[in-house]
């Protein structure tokens, strides 16, 4: 059999479920792939052994009729996971071990599938390279001075790489479709309340979202099924009968009506992606779609918008690291007020600081009004324009993120234009909706770049199908050289 | 609004962050740009708008306020960074 590994889950949940391998080998497969992530640093925490355990225990009584059938499965570290130390990676939750699993990992063990260990990210969610990670920067598997994106920038890297067969990120501004866009990979924001919040560490709670980060549409499908589901410790959770989005899977297509939203085509957009944006139109309309020129007129406001709302719900979810209950302690300080400005200081890396202040700012007397709820205005703008699109059209095709996946330490010390990678991803957060990003294509550089579909709330189905009959037509691969194995 | 030294200071002293004098300079530099983009907001007249209270379509639900969980106290004092027994210990805060 040719490696296992490059795979992708639905063909491996087959080759389990029709026993022509074992979940131990399939496991030893991936560990053999992770003991050489030395120079991509996707790892901050390896399950190897128990993960070994686990496919043993499944082999001896495998249970054939679930979603994912001894599947090893990494995750990124912002899922608590019982007894399995969660970072969020920051120095703050170093020594974390949580005591209870979120949601969203048990419906995934629930399956069949179990830990093969916790994936870095950016510290908090906060950032778009994953450079702001505690535990150092993850580089992209398609060339070794590039960033993954991010903040789930160890899951799309160890997803490329062939370390996990399928992998989970969280989306609050472009988490999971921006890292997968710069990786070649598929990733999917749910539709707000779709995926239960429940155990995942909080960044901004009315746009945090967790998705699945795969191979292709179809695995894309099958994970999201595992995931979605009502959860009644998610105070935000809907409340709706669960979708067979595998199942219901087609390519066909006929008669949806795509918007192609002009406020999407920026100034020092590069022509590959303009290319591939067209490409794209070019191939939903010989599916038979119809395509159609909307706009949404408030677009350029989503990221300012975004900027207000996102530090002032993390300035309030982060109050509670205050070194007494758990997480880091500085050993500073005379009396208990220090103890928690040193605690924090140390503990919390620079961007983590600089969210933190920015959201204390826009709450604080004085300016709540000029910021925080004129930002709430504009965000019930932004969901107006999706509102009325979504009258006149099924779906919206953008590009995923206005540039290829750049340099280790190009965008590092300038916080806007970091920022600005997020454009294209961060209006579907603001409007708590879904959407999805599949590769369409390379740049000059052989560089992977993504297109995004967006749906109307808890229109997964439909975005995954006309997702999965753009994948058909793009047909795109990738070969990696495995620079970091040499 | 511009951003100076000692709205940083404040702002600091308000979010519990303890600001190094020699990265106040830089964290000056950085937040007036970032807050330079986000007054673009005010282009925009917002004067007939509701601002957005929910996401959600349907209200928040209440559960009945019932333990289903619990016994666990040893379990997560092990997280905490001083403990004597069962407590938390904290810098002393009565004289």
């Amino acid at each position: 059999m040719s490696d296992i590994t490059e795979k992708n889950l639905t063909e491996i949940v087959k080759l389990i479920k029709n026993k022509e391998i074992k979940s131990e080998e399939l496991t030893k497969s991936f560990i053999k792939n992770i003991n050489k992530d030395k120079k991509l640093n996707c790892f901050i925490t390896k399950c190897s052994e128990d993960a070994l355990n686990n496919a043993k225990r499944f082999d001896k009584s495998p249970k054939l009729d679930t979603l994912l059938p001894g599947i090893p499965i990494a995750v990124k570290d912002l899922f608590c996971t019982e007894d399995v130390r969660t970072t969020a990676g920051s120095k703050m939750l170093e020594n974390f071990v949580p005591r209870y699993e979120s949601t969203i990992t048990n419906n995934l063990w629930n399956e069949g599938a179990f830990l093969l260990g916790k994936l870095n990210c950016d510290e908090y969610a906060m950032g778009s390279s994953n450079e702001t990670s505690y535990f150092g920067s993850v580089k992209n598997p398609i060339a070794e001075n590039t960033v993954p994106g991010g903040s789930s920038g160890g899951s799309a890297s160890a997803l490329t790489a062939n370390l996990t067969p399928t992998t989970i990120g969280t989306d609050t501004g472009g988490s999971i479709r921006q890292p997968a866009s710069f990786t070649g990979t598929v990733g999917l924001k749910p539709t707000y309340g779709l995926c239960s919040r429940w155990g995942i560490v909080a960044f901004a709670s009315s746009l945090d979202q967790a998705g699945p980060m795969t191979k292709t549409v179809e695995d894309c499908a099958l994970m999201l099924e595992a995931m979605a589901g009502f959860d009644k410790k998610d105070s935000t959770s809907i409340n709706k009968k669960k979708e067979n989005y595998s199942k219901n899977l087609t390519d066909n297509i006929k008669g949806l009506k795509i918007g192609i939203p002009k406020e999407y085509r920026v100034d020092g957009m590069s022509k590959e992606i303009d290319k591939i944006w067209e490409n794209g139109k070019k191939i939903l309309k010989d599916s038979g779609a119809e395509i159609v020129d909307i706009t949404l007129p408030n677009t350029k406001y989503a990221l300012p918008t975004y900027y207000i709302v996102a530090p002032a719900e993390a300035s309030s979810n982060l109050a509670r690291y205050d070194g007494v209950k758990y997480g880091f302690r500085s050993a500073k300080g005379n009396n208990l007020i220090e103890m928690y400005e040193n605690t924090r200081s140390e503990g919390f890396g620079d961007e983590v600081k600089r969210r933190i202040l920015i959201g204390t700012y826009v709450l604080s007397s004085g300016y709540y009004d000029a910021y925080y709820l004129k930002a709430q205005k504009v965000r019930q703008m932004i969901k107006n324009d999706f509102d009325q699109s979504f009258k006149k059209v099924d779906a919206i095709l953008t590009p995923s993120t206005p540039t290829s996946a750049f340099k280790i330490g190009e965008k590092k010390d300038d916080p806007i234009s970091m920022y600005l990678n997020d454009i294209f991803t961060v209006p579907v957060n603001l409007a708590g909706i879904p959407a999805i990003s599949i590769p369409a294509g390379v740049d000059m550089n052989n560089y992977p770049l993504g297109l995004q579909l967006i749906g109307k709330p808890l229109n997964e189905q439909k975005i995954l199908n006309i997702a999965y009959a753009a994948e058909k037509k793009i047909n795109f691969k990738q070969s990696l050289n495995r620079w970091w194995e040499k | 609004m511009s951003i100076d030294k000692d709205k940083i200071k404040h702002i600091s002293k308000l979010a519990r962050i303890s600001v190094d004098e020699k990265k106040i300079e830089d964290l000056t530099k950085d937040l007036s740009s970032i807050f330079k983009f986000i007054e673009q907001l005010n282009e925009l007249n917002t004067d007939k708008v509701e601002p957005l209270s929910s996401i959600l379509n349907e209200p928040l639900r209440l559960r009945k306020d019932e333990i289903n969980d619990g016994k666990m106290r040893n379990k997560i004092l092990e997280n905490s960074p001083q403990k004597n027994e069962q407590f938390y210990v904290v810098p002393k805060v009565i004289e």
